[in-house]
């Protein structure tokens, strides 16, 4: 084994993964049954997006190890991520908003 | 931390902007035409693509497996559970191309299908593509590791970083399945 993966830190267990797995698959359940139920477009938007989110959180935290990764890895990583995602969006609305209002009727 | 797992992290960091940029435009139409497609029922097209999911769900379970089992130093382990990585990988492909063949048989093309918005197929096909391009790739780059690790040319840290870009394809999907087939059901 490399020196570099010896350093990770406490690694979870099989049993551990097996959880996490159980509640992704049953979060993707959830989210079908919100398709399944017609809910509204505009809150199953929310909705389905709060879900991805906490699936994604999920899936780094434990399958991608950021759990148990020094925690200078996630100061490095995750602001950067949401400050260009805000860029993006700062930058995408107002010229989408401004040709959807171009846009014939 | 290594500079492989340093510089695996940079490049996922990269890649999910691409992704986030080409959702937000999706999100975007999506919204903004009463006339986007409805093209999913939800049996069987919804069902199919959950299938899909849960069997890209399950490769990224083998895949952390098989981390753990070269972090173990388990050689022969770690070459069974990347293979079973690979074949939920090949599998999601074969799932994705079925249906992909199928909207393509109901008239789904780039900029033209039957229902509505013609930029339909263009979004969807272009982020799913992109998407199955990466799970192709991460198939052939997991191949080479395991072949690797097998004969012992590559150490663990190699395992965990090809683990990192195969979860990264897992996590992207969560992304896409929501937003552009829960979000498109015909009711």
């Amino acid at each position: 084994m490399s020196t570099h993966a010896m350093e990770s830190h406490a690694t979870p267990r099989a049993i551990t993964f097996l959880w996490v797995w159980i509640w992704l698959v049953a979060i993707t359940g959830g989210e079908v049954f919100l398709a399944y139920k017609q809910v509204p477009l505009n809150i199953m938007l929310v909705i389905l997006i709060g879900l991805s989110v906490i699936k994604a959180a999920l899936i780094m935290a434990y399958f991608m190890h950021l759990k148990f990764e020094k925690f200078t890895l996630v100061l490095w990583l995750v602001p950067a991520l949401v400050f260009c995602i805000c860029m993006i969006l700062i930058f995408f609305f107002p010229d989408s908003t401004r040709l959807l209002h171009l846009r014939p009727h | 931390m290594g500079s492989k797992k340093l510089g695996m992290w940079l490049f996922i960091i990269s890649d999910a902007l691409t992704f986030s940029a080409l959702l937000l435009a999706y999100n975007y139409l999506r919204f903004a035409d009463p006339q986007w497609p409805t093209p999913f029922p939800f049996h069987p097209a919804i069902l199919f693509s959950t299938t899909m999911t849960v069997v890209l769900l399950f490769s990224s379970l083998t895949m952390v497996m098989g981390v753990a089992a070269a972090a173990r130093g388990d050689r022969a382990k770690t070459v069974w559970w990347i293979l079973a990585t690979m074949a939920g990988g090949l599998g999601f492909i074969l799932l994705h191309l079925r249906e992909w063949i199928h909207l393509i048989e109901e008239g789904v093309r780039p900029f033209q299908n039957p229902w509505g918005s013609p930029v339909f197929g263009a979004i969807f096909f272009g982020i799913t593509g992109l998407h199955m391009t990466h799970v192709a790739i991460g198939v052939i780059y997991l191949g080479i590791i395991s072949l690797g690790f097998g004969r012992g040319k590559f150490s663990a840290e190699d395992v965990e970083v090809s683990g990192l870009y195969w979860h990264f394809v897992d996590l992207v999907w969560m992304f896409v399945f929501p937003l552009v087939y829960l979000m498109s059901v015909k009711y």
